[in-house]
């Protein structure tokens, strides 16, 4: 109905958003019926939620009119906030924002560079950077659980390790079951997203592209290929990310320098 | 330093500090070949912290170790941890059976420890027939005599035993020092010993080291250091 009344994709944009807001605003009053009292706090967060993304949306608008080359930027920014937001999982862990700016860049940036050269993520600005930034958030979700598990394991295994290099073995032999731990449980969302794909949810991506005209069997295929992506990102990222810190963990004699009260 | 042979293992002014707490200062010692070194004082008094840098899990931030007449750092860590062997205080064993747990030590350098061997390291422990029992299903005394065999299959020099019987019952610390005796006095094996028992110092050391705050407060024979008690 709406789509007879308005021509312009603007006003009928705002149309929409009239319409599901009072929708939204109908169920806030059926609930002030029954005693729930929610006016305030949905009117405000709805009214900042509008302005949220519609601040976004100009930020796309932006995007779509800049150059492809300045996705370079885009994404480089996103990855040193993203090893930023990680690092403070490996509180104790000396260097850890180096470690993670490093492993992200290095696991998400080599995966997105990789995939951009095949033509698996289009070069262009309005592609890469969305696409991108998924496989670098997911990067850092996964660096930020195998520092976190990491420190906690060693930081609670520091007997065993010490043990090890008592008896002889080299730093990476002390730790090695605890690196293959962190990365593993790490890794569990990423494979679990990859396992559960179609049966327990439809991502965004698809949904977004369904909308947008893909045709469904391609963005359904693009989605896997999107999935495997982060997997191989966040996968790289936190492999890299491992290694580093135990270079920094131990010194040059193969001594643990991490501990419970540096953490 | 109350013997004349050779000192196997020396401490030159070895110290260490974290930041302003000082850990252990200015120790000086001697081992020679054979001889046991009883290492006794309070809690906090910095025993462990000092046992550590004889097998440089630590780093001296002052002095220095030597081992068999050279300077420790001099030597590859992994080979002298090899060569000065540790027991601590709770035995870490890895997951797995007893006959894995001795196999650990060798494996680092790429040899295997034959079936033979296994045996007899567990017979000198007092553990016939462990060999293939999970470590899980041991008692504190057994785990702690496992930990021993474990250090010995990497046929150590020194044997470092950071109070072994501490964390056992009455029976379990007796049949312990046993094989303490049996393994290390009786083989004329070269140890340093810490304990905050004097008895036991006495038992199985010919020499002994009181720390008190870091400091060495006393060192010489045993019953030289037991009579200022």
């Amino acid at each position: 109905m709406l789509t007879r009344l308005f021509h312009s994709q603007l006003e009928l944009g705002l149309a929409q958003a009239a319409a599901a807001f009072i929708t939204a605003f109908a169920v806030v009053i059926f609930g002030r019926r029954r005693g729930i009292h929610l006016e305030r706090e949905t009117l405000i967060a709805m009214l900042r939620g509008i302005v949220q993304i519609v601040a976004v949306g100009f930020v796309l608008l932006a995007l779509l009119q800049a150059p492809n080359w300045s996705s370079g930027f885009l994404l480089a920014g996103m990855i040193v906030a993203a090893g930023s937001i990680s690092a403070r999982r490996a509180k104790g862990i000396p260097g850890a924002f180096r470690i993670s700016v490093t492993a992200v860049a290095l696991g998400a940036g080599s995966v997105i560079a990789f995939m951009s050269g095949l033509g698996v993520i289009n070069a262009a600005i309005t592609s890469l950077v969305p696409v991108g930034s998924m496989l670098i958030a997911n990067a850092m979700n996964t660096n930020g659980l195998a520092l976190n598990r990491l420190r906690s394991d060693i930081i609670g295994k520091v007997g065993e390790i010490e043990t090890a290099l008592a008896l002889g073995a080299d730093a990476k032999t002390s730790v090695a079951p605890y690196m293959q731990a962190s990365l593993e449980s790490s890794l569990i969302p990423a494979i679990d997203s990859l396992r559960s794909l179609g049966i327990v949810w439809i991502p965004g991506l698809m949904a977004g592209m369904l909308l947008s005209g893909s045709r469904p069997i391609y963005a359904a295929i693009y989605q896997f290929v999107v999935l495997a992506m982060i997997f191989a990102a966040s996968g790289l990222t936190a492999m890299i990310s491992t290694l580093l810190v135990r270079k920094r963990i131990f010194s040059p004699a193969d001594q643990l320098i991490l501990r419970a009260d540096a953490a | 330093m109350p013997e004349n042979s050779a000192a196997i293992l020396k401490a030159d002014h070895l110290g260490r500090s974290v930041g302003t707490r000082i850990l252990v200062e200015d120790i000086n010692f001697e081992v020679p070949a054979g001889r046991v070194l009883a290492i006794a004082g309070p809690s906090g008094s910095g025993k462990t912290s000092l046992l550590r840098l004889l097998n440089r899990l630590d780093e001296p931030t002052a002095g220095t170790v030597y081992f068999e007449g050279f300077d420790y750092r001099a030597i590859a860590a992994r080979e002298l941890r090899r060569k000065i062997g540790l027991v601590t205080q709770r035995p870490f064993l890895f997951p797995g059976t007893v006959a894995d747990n001795l196999r650990f030590g060798p494996a680092q350098r790429g040899e295997s420890i034959s079936v033979q061997n296994i045996d007899e390291l567990l017979r000198r422990v007092g553990l016939e027939g462990y060999s293939s029992r999970t470590v899980t299903n041991l008692s504190g005394g057994e785990a702690q005599r496992v930990s021993f065999a474990r250090t010995l299959a990497n046929s150590p020099s020194v044997l470092l035993l950071d109070e072994p019987t501490s964390a056992l019952d009455e029976e379990s610390r007796v049949g312990v020092e046993a094989v303490i005796r049996n393994t290390v006095v009786d083989s004329n094996l070269t140890c340093v010993l810490v304990t905050h028992d004097m008895s036991q110092a006495v038992r199985l050391a010919q020499s002994a080291l009181v720390l008190d705050s870091g400091r060495v407060a006393r060192y010489g024979l045993i019953t030289e250091v037991l009579h200022a008690y």
